[in-house]
């Protein structure tokens, strides 16, 4: 007879693996990067594309020559901070600035600190704010979307969120920016060729759709909400962080629009305008980087909420997604240690 | 419908043994049966060498409050008192009988009328449970009479009937419910006199709705019984998990059930319960299920304590060719046996037989912090960390992380998706906790 195998219990095992996941998250990827393709052309997926195997294979390349272990990029998490990287340029970046950001991502954010699961930080992320910082210029040029490349002689356009910091910066108020606005739209419904984009604030359509300058994978609202939503299905993220960052934005943002609609814009925009979406639904909720308990799931998300406010209203940038959750990453440990889930029979009745 | 709020999974019920009914397992020709198969002090063995005994006769005598006496259930020769190592895993003493004929002792009632008349008073039924070597059926072996003796200051409000049987595969519950119903009710009414309430609840998962109709339609018979469906989730039939899903309340932390007002018994043990009240008969056999993806026959066999588990499976169609594990129990708790010629005991519910390819683990990957043994945790603990405070032995810790709570019903093992082996240290952790706690009153 053959010998029988002894093992402590559990002994079935529910087939969930870390495979799963990440192939998961690339799926619900998917449609936000059709959108962009749709909107930006055939560098999108290019771009992607590229990420993706730049990161796999400096993760290959540092496991197998420079930590010496066995390599473990099947597992799909190499490729999810490809497609996320690249989500996270313009598809105009120079190629050579995104395998910096792809080495940068894996190479520093993940393998120095033991490879998957052990990184504090969301690689990706690191990635983007290292490139953001060293190559401010080419970070945030936007190339111009589908529809209006045929109307506007320039090849680079704003983002609504850069259009209406600028504006305010300069003293204007929100009714003036709209105004301004309104009239780039009438010129370009009638026809006109424009030089360029400056001043222009798209409409709520195109921001919920995905017709407006920004990041590579930031720009379709609806296609994000779909990946997140397949992904709650899989059980692959929970409601907490989605939920409890995009209300406290549109919380904080309403507020003081309600208080001050002259020099605060409608929280519309900031829900979809800008990387709200990717990074609350994809970024936040990376597992890894994330509390552990959904009670610490929802400070942390009003955290990144609180702190994305922050930083675009009064901050140097327009945008304040990236450095919000790197920064509740940070907090993750402590949240980990005060936030804990709630025990069965702790409380007596 | 009701079930308990935190965590739990649904592991794939497998349930192949469902329809079969309840067959008798011919006698061995030898035997061994394991004098201590209960939690507590270990039995004292009166029969010698050589002796010849009865079906029902005392073999070993059990002592001190919390321990179970073990009686024959064959009869024949004693060729050898030895110890052995049981299902458990531990080596305990044993008798080792030469079956010959089945010749049972005069005082039990072996004819296959229903008594339901209940003459015996709360104190003689609660004696007449610890003298037949009655413990809990469920697998925990806990010496039934101790339960039944409420401690002083505390009442018992609700007995609870646990005929939940969350394990996957296992059948053996369902199956006397279903066919032993009317018995095992009468079990339960005679629990309820030992214990003086007028109201037990009897939780069945609502993947077992035969049972449930069937019982339902006896309760009319009986006076303050009431039939609880629960919706399928492991681990329903563990015993906080199971007072929680029935009656809403949440045992303390370190305390036992009757702290609020409840005491819970197996639906098997009820049944023993009845034999031994109305016919005297002691717990010599029980239900158990032999099943297994490839097994040829699975069945739910009525057989002796103390029959080789080889003799079982040889019943059920023989050990199939790709076997890799075989488990006493089910798939999520049970203890997975090396050796194959070793007893059945009170506490053996199933033998579960697996493929090669369902015996092997996933591959161990890193912790992806997830989180998801948290959330599946009835417990509320955090696996992920007990496991790590176990790595590092930083056993302190895991004691403040309150590593002892955990009822090592595996559903984090069971949903990792990185495969770690959360149980086997969270198991570690207890253990040294154990000790630390241990040497400290020892001080």
């Amino acid at each position: 007879m053959n010998l029988l195998t002894v093992s402590g219990s559990p002994h079935v095992h529910d087939k969930d693996s870390v495979q799963k996941i990440m192939w998961g998250v690339v799926i619900a990827l998917l449609p936000a990067l059709l959108v962009s393709t749709w909107y930006f052309g055939i560098s999108a997926i290019i771009l992607t594309l590229i990420s993706i195997v730049a990161c796999i294979a400096f993760e290959y390349l540092i496991q197998k020559f420079v930590l010496k272990v066995n390599p473990s990029v099947t597992d799909g998490s190499a490729a999810v901070t490809g497609i996320l990287l690249a989500f996270n340029v313009p598809t105009s970046l120079p190629i050579w600035q995104l395998l910096v950001g792809a080495l940068v991502a894996i190479g520093i954010a993940k393998m120095s600190f033991g490879g998957l699961g052990k990184n504090p930080f969301n690689p990706a992320l690191i990635g983007r704010v290292f490139l953001l910082i060293s190559f401010p210029v080419d970070m945030t040029t936007w190339p111009i979307p589908r529809p209006f490349t045929t109307l506007v002689d320039a090849v680079t356009g704003p983002t609504s969120l850069g259009v209406i910091k600028e504006g305010l910066m300069k003293g204007e108020t929100i009714d003036q920016l709209m105004a301004k606005s309104d009239t780039i739209h009438t010129a370009l419904q009638q026809g006109h060729k424009l030089a360029d984009l400056s001043g222009f604030i798209p409409s709520y359509t195109d921001m919920f759709v995905g017709g407006i300058g920004g990041s590579l994978g930031e720009v379709s609202a609806i296609a994000l909400i779909l990946g997140g939503l397949f992904m709650l299905l899989r059980k692959i993220i929970s409601w907490h962080i989605p939920v409890a960052y995009i209300g406290t934005v549109l919380a904080f943002t309403g507020i003081l629009w309600m208080i001050n609609p002259a020099n605060y814009i409608n929280p519309v925009y900031h829900l979809f305008a800008g990387g709200l979406m990717l990074g609350a639904i994809f970024m936040a909720t990376d597992m890894v980087t994330s509390p552990m308990s959904g009670k610490g799931m929802i400070v942390y998300g009003i955290g990144c909420g609180v702190l994305t406010v922050l930083i675009r209203i009064w901050g140097a940038y327009p945008e304040g997604v990236s450095f919000a959750i790197l920064i509740m990453n940070a907090v993750v440990p402590l949240i980990n240690k005060s936030m804990k889930p709630k025990r069965f029979g702790e409380v007596i009745k | 419908m009701k079930t308990f709020k935190l965590g739990g999974v649904h592991p794939e019920e497998n349930k192949i043994s469902a329809n079969k009914v309840i067959e008798v397992l011919p006698l061995p020709k030898q035997a061994c049966v394991p004098v201590t198969q209960h939690l507590g002090a270990p039995s004292t063995i009166v029969v010698e060498k050589g002796a010849t005994v009865k079906v029902g006769q005392l073999l070993a005598k059990s002592e001190g409050f919390i321990g179970a006496n073990t009686h024959s259930p064959f009869s024949g020769k004693v060729s050898k008192i030895d110890t052995i190592i049981d299902t458990s895993g531990y080596r305990r003493p044993a008798v080792f009988i030469d079956v010959e004929d089945d010749e049972w002792d005069e005082s039990i009632d072996r004819s296959s009328d229903i008594r339901y008349e209940i003459n015996l008073s709360r104190l003689e039924i609660i004696d007449r449970i610890k003298t037949m070597g009655i413990v809990g059926l469920g697998g925990a072996t806990f010496p039934s009479h101790v339960k039944l003796m409420v401690p002083e200051g505390k009442k018992a409000m609700v007995l609870i009937i646990n005929g939940v049987e969350c394990e996957p595969y296992l059948t053996s519950d369902h199956r006397l419910m279903l066919e032993r119903g009317e018995e095992m009710m009468i079990g339960v009414s005679i629990l309820m006199k030992a214990l003086e309430v007028n109201k037990a609840i009897i939780g069945i998962e609502n993947n077992k709705p035969d049972a449930i109709n069937h019982l339902k339609s006896l309760c009319s018979k009986f006076n303050g019984i009431e039939i609880c469906p629960l919706k399928v989730k492991y681990p329903q039939g563990a015993e906080k998990q199971l007072i929680k899903a029935a009656v809403n309340r949440e045992v303390p932390s370190g305390k036992l059930p009757i702290e609020v007002g409840c005491v819970v018994n197996n639906a098997g043990t009820a049944f023993a319960v009845y034999e031994a009240v109305q016919k005297n008969k002691p717990l010599i056999e029980r239900v158990i299920t032999v099943t297994g993806k490839s097994v040829k026959k699975s069945c739910n066999l009525m057989a002796r304590i103390g029959t080789s588990v080889s003799e079982l499976i040889d019943f059920a169609g023989g050990l199939p060719e790709d076997t890799g594990k075989v488990i006493s129990g089910g798939p999520m708790m049970g203890k997975a046996l090396n050796v194959l010629d070793i007893p059945v005991m009170k506490g053996t519910s199933g033998i579960l037989i697996m493929t090669q390819k369902e015996s092997k683990r996933v591959v161990v990957q890193n912790c992806i912090r997830c989180g998801k043994c948290i959330t599946v945790c009835p417990m509320g603990l955090e696996p992920y960390k007990l496991a790590q405070l176990s790595e590092i032995e930083n056993y302190e810790m895991s004691e403040s992380e309150k590593v002892l709570d955990c009822i090592e019903c595996g559903s984090c093992q069971f949903t990792c998706p990185a495969g770690r082996p959360l149980l086997d240290y969270v198991r570690l952790g207890k253990y040294e906790v154990g000790q630390i706690i241990r040497n400290r009153t020892k001080k």
